[in-house]
């Protein structure tokens, strides 16, 4: 007969390594969902035991006690006394901590213990805390703390061997009944006296050594160093956006070519018509031009994970906080705000980690000012279409610095728009505490960001299978149909729905520089930015035939004055964002309408923006 | 315990400099104008290793006003705002 599913659930601090062991186990076997009817990102993952069990596991939100004081705190609570609603109680927790850092995870594991369900105490990163000179004695832990204790070393072949192996061994024993749930909310004193007895266990079953990292204590000097700090801070933004614009172009080129050579090819084979025009110049030039821009979304999630992983974003968020705090924002705001240069739906399902309900919606409202992933396709073309490609004072690349510039015109619009929010609409506004841990250092290791950047790239294909694939299909329909009159002479285009639309609206958007083919292209634009690309790719495709889709850039750059080119760049710094965006905002804020109130405050600015750049522009000669 | 800590009077971290190192004496919530109520505070600070008798070392300071405060308690680094450090009494 075959065994149950067992359900393992990880629990522990933040940094204590949880990630890396839930990567270790379950390597790509990973399913990202969210629970039901909060935001809160459910990673299960599977694997077997050497005795052959099947094993589901959970990566639980870090935490450092059961209070639950945000959504993420409550789903670990909650799953841990197996109280939330469709969702199978753990078997056996493993709690995992830093054996570099026992202090905090031993506390936690001690409140873990009042829920009465089976545990074990994960050692993780033990090699570590050996190099540094950490001694534990594990038996003598185990029995001082009632749970097994394990080590493991989850970045290493073979390290998690001994945890495999003692899970087997816990199933097979005879099941002791699950004890009675003891848990309350502890009180002050109640927290005081488990920390102490925490300290006591590893005063009596682990030897520290007597200087603390030696590592961690050098690079801190440098990069929590008052001006230093910053200036590395700034450096390091600014290569990440060099690199997703130099690094990704051999790829992106490479890409573009396959996807040129697809669409030669379905035009060579398939007769002309209907069928040949919807998948070459709907699905292919669409769907392709969006796909272009994987190495670059790549790119930006690898520096994102890899610093997250290093241990800096910490760092970051503790020498931006009082700079952020001027404008009215938390220093965890720092890596919500960060994540939102990949895309603003994690960074604003990130703002969990602000406890205060104001802070979190100031971030959430200016989270889509940040320039998103989804922006980078938008900005490539034009930049390459109308920018000089070249160096400048050694070795910047002008096209690097217009880059740069949008950048950092979104994040300042940023710091405008929450001095605003703080200013007149949350008057009374009194600054939530900064309390973070920063962890020690560590090299990232290669698997967990390869199985991050895979997970998010995975994301990014899906996206443009399923909503850019339709609305491609949509755009080409409405540019399509209805077909030209027999013996019409102006392009086909000119008869169809889409010009209709489109040169509805250009009185509307005229004074911004921007023809009907642009104000086709941005409808789809709200949707999901990168598809305005492809709707402009679609739009001119159907209109000049197949030498105007292969070579979007250079028909731009024939088709549109540098005034234009500009009030459309300025004008996706602040475009309102895609629709899953403004989905997220909804569901995070529980209301309508702060998902109005971010709509139309972005459509202002963008509005607004674009015609200043437009007609500043024009005023200067570049119409 | 050093000479020199016994001699030393009690002050709250909140005020200490970079470089300050000392041992908890107790938790004082009620004098740091937190937005937190009193017992959250406590609550944080105790979570994060904040608790009577732990070692603790002033490491670094931010660029504005000093503010915040990467402190060594045992051997965790937690960075915080002097405005809740105040709730710390050390000597």
């Amino acid at each position: 007969m075959e065994a149950p599913l067992l359900h393992l659930a990880l629990v522990g601090t933040p940094n204590s390594g949880k990630t890396s062991l839930f990567n270790a186990l379950t390597g790509s076997r990973q399913k990202v969902a969210n629970y039901p009817g909060v935001t809160v990102e459910r990673k299960e993952g599977f694997f077997v035991t050497p005795a052959g069990r099947q094993v589901s596991v959970v990566d639980l939100p870090g935490t450092y006690s059961l209070r639950g004081r945000s959504p993420d705190e409550e789903i670990t609570r909650d799953m841990v006394l197996g109280r939330t609603s469709g969702e199978t109680a753990p078997d056996l927790i493993l709690c995992v901590a830093d054996a570099t850092n026992l202090r905090l995870t031993i506390r936690l594991l001690l409140e873990l213990k009042n829920t009465g369900r089976p545990m074990m105490l994960v050692l993780n990163m033990f090699d570590i805390a050996a190099r540094r000179g950490v001694s534990v004695d594990v038996p003598k832990l185990s029995e001082a703390l009632g749970v097994p204790v394990v080590t493991s070393i989850a970045v290493r072949k073979g390290g998690i061997a001994e945890l495999l192996r003692r899970t087997d061994e816990i199933v097979a024993q005879e099941q002791k009944p699950i004890g009675p749930n003891r848990w309350q909310p502890l009180t002050a004193p109640e927290l005081r006296a488990t920390q102490r007895e925490a300290d006591r266990i590893i005063a009596a079953a682990v030897t520290l050594p007597a200087k603390p990292d030696t590592w961690t204590a050098r690079i801190d000097a440098v990069v929590l160093h008052p001006v230093a700090g910053l200036f590395i801070l700034a450096l390091i933004l600014f290569l990440m956006f060099q690199a997703v614009f130099a690094w990704a172009q051999p790829l992106m080129d490479l890409l573009s070519s396959g996807f040129d050579a697809l669409g030669q090819f379905v035009h060579d084979t398939l007769p002309e018509g209907l069928l040949q025009s919807f998948l070459q110049n709907g699905v292919i030039s669409g769907v392709g031009s969006v796909i272009v821009f994987l190495p670059q979304i790549i790119i930006i999630f690898l520096f994102i994970l890899l610093l997250e992983d290093f241990g800096y974003m910490a760092r970051a968020a503790f020498l931006m906080d009082r700079i952020m705090g001027g404008a009215g924002l938390h220093g965890r705001a720092f890596i919500p705000l960060l994540s939102s240069f990949a895309c603003a739906i994690p960074g604003i399902m990130a703002t969990r980690v602000i406890d205060n309900r104001r802070d979190r919606l100031t971030t959430i409202l200016i989270s889509p000012l940040m320039t998103c992933s989804a922006r980078i396709p938008v900005y490539t073309l034009i930049i390459s279409a109308f920018i000089p490609d070249e160096q400048v004072w050694g070795w910047f690349n002008v096209r690097g610095l217009v880059m740069f510039g949008l950048y950092a015109a979104g994040i300042a619009s940023a710091l405008l728009m929450s001095f605003l929010i703080k200013f007149f609409m949350l008057r009374d506004y009194q600054p939530a505490p900064f309390m973070l841990e920063l962890p020690d250092y560590k090299l990232p290791r290669l698997k967990s960001i390869v199985i991050g950047t895979y997970t998010r790239a995975k994301m990014f294909l899906q996206r443009a299978g399923t909503t850019i694939f339709s609305m491609m299909v949509l755009i080409w329909f409405l540019a399509s149909f209805p077909q030209p009159p027999a013996g019409a002479t102006d392009p086909a285009i000119d008869y169809s729905i889409a010009a209709v639309i489109g040169k509805t609206l250009e009185p509307l958007l005229a004074p911004l520089g921007f023809n009907w083919q642009i104000a086709v292209a941005l409808i789809p634009g709200m949707a999901a930015r990168e598809v305005a690309v492809a709707a402009l790719g679609t739009v001119y495709a159907i209109e000049g035939g197949k030498e105007a889709a292969e070579q979007i850039g250079q028909m731009l750059a024939t088709k549109w004055s540098l005034a234009t080119a500009l009030s459309f760049l300025v004008w996706y710094i602040f475009a309102p964002q895609c629709a899953s965006t403004l989905a997220v905002i909804r569901r995070e804020t529980g209301s309508w309408k702060w998902m109005a109130v971010t709509f139309f405050y972005m459509l202002t600015l963008a509005y607004l923006a674009s015609l200043v750049t437009y007609q500043i522009a024009i005023a200067l000669g570049a119409g | 315990m050093s000479e020199q800590t016994d001699i030393r009077t009690s002050q709250p971290l909140g005020l200490a400099k970079r470089g300050y190192s000392g041992v908890i004496q107790h938790l004082a919530v009620a004098d740091a104008a937190s937005a937190l109520t009193g017992h959250e505070l406590e609550s944080r600070l105790i979570e994060l290793g904040f608790v009577e008798g732990a070692r603790v070392e002033v490491l670094h300071e931010g660029i504005v006003g000093r503010d915040p405060i990467a402190v060594r308690v045992e051997n965790v680094t937690i960075a915080l705002r002097r405005r809740e450090a105040m709730a710390i009494i050390v000597a």
